[in-house]
């Protein structure tokens, strides 16, 4: 039998489980996160093998990627973010569905990585708060496959209330993302 | 009771449906219910800017909705008339001599007629851009 995910601790008996709803949801949320690539260079280049056959990241769930962020929870940033390409992931970050997820790959998503120039943002954590780092450059896809388990560990143990905490709120607002209309 | 038989062994009698009727409404209703529930639980998060049109991240400029000129739209469908054409002498090309004197015939006729429509709408003006 496909083991498809791990059951939280719970009361178990005889023809019934019992867990909270925070662990039922978060095994529900991990399970299925729908990645959106924002894919820029190379490390794209090894997102597609991610993807492919060998790798198979619908394995865990996130085989249903989509290029518009209405659908999707997790934004996999890969590659060299430009200032100019600055706003536009910002833009798509705000847009995505909540609760959502950032997964920063290769070494010029989490840090310019060797452009550093004046044109290329250093780090897409100067704009949008991430998540989960990837290093490597490129990183190789089963570096890219931990950095989605990790995101998997992150889902499953959020509690709900997280992000309607201040500490959430004064998170968002210090990256000039709007948490209220 | 003699009724009551009839209706349990003749399909066609509209009574029968009902179930049918019913599975659909519980199909309607599973889905409604659904999606309303996790419209309503689910965590979102409503900003001007989250409400906003997506254009892959770019800002938005005017509106999709502006008359365009029927110049584009009538060089169109001459090209494609006239590309399918073209698409046409392909299998005659392979078939060239099996189809003799005849097919040559055929597509002498099918080409002057095409021929006529070009010098028509030639003499019309519609390939002039600039008028």
């Amino acid at each position: 039998m496909v083991k498809i995910g791990e059951a939280p601790e719970g009361i178990e008996g005889q023809g019934f489980f019992a867990t909270s709803l925070d662990k039922a949801i978060g095994l529900a949320r991990a399970n299925s996160l729908w990645p959106l690539p924002f894919a820029t260079s190379c490390c794209g280049i090894e997102f597609m093998a991610t993807m492919g056959a060998n790798y198979d990241l619908a394995r865990f769930g996130s085989e249903r990627l989509a290029f518009t962020p209405r659908q999707t929870d997790l934004l996999m940033v890969m590659g060299t973010i430009a200032k100019k390409m600055g706003p536009v992931l910002k833009q798509v970050y705000d847009q995505m569905a909540e609760p959502k997820w950032v997964l920063s790959v290769g070494a010029c998503a989490c840090s310019g990585g060797i452009f550093d120039t004046y044109s290329v943002l250093q780090g897409i954590d100067r704009i949008i708060p991430v998540d989960v780092y990837v290093p490597g450059c490129p990183p190789r896809p089963e570096q890219i496959i931990e950095g989605l388990m990790k995101i998997q560990e992150l889902a499953k143990n959020e509690s709900l209330r997280r992000r309607n905490s201040d500490e959430y709120k004064k998170m968002l607002e210090s990256y000039n993302i709007e948490t209220a209309e | 009771m003699l009724d009551l038989l009839n209706l349990r062994t003749n399909m066609s009698t509209p009574e029968s449906y009902i179930p049918i009727l019913l599975q659909m409404g519980v199909a309607v209703g599973f889905v409604a219910l659904t999606l309303s529930i996790s419209h309503l639980l689910g965590p979102n998060r409503k900003t001007a800017r989250k409400e906003d049109n997506f254009e892959c991240g770019i800002e938005i400029k005017g509106d999709a909705r502006f008359p365009v000129s029927v110049k584009y739209f009538l060089s169109a469908i001459l090209f494609v008339l006239f590309d399918v054409e073209v698409i046409f002498f392909y299998p005659y090309a392979v078939n060239f001599k099996a189809m003799g004197w005849e097919g040559f015939m055929a597509v002498l006729a099918f080409v002057s007629i095409f021929l006529m429509g070009f010098l028509y709408v030639w003499k019309r003006g519609a390939l002039e851009w600039e008028k």
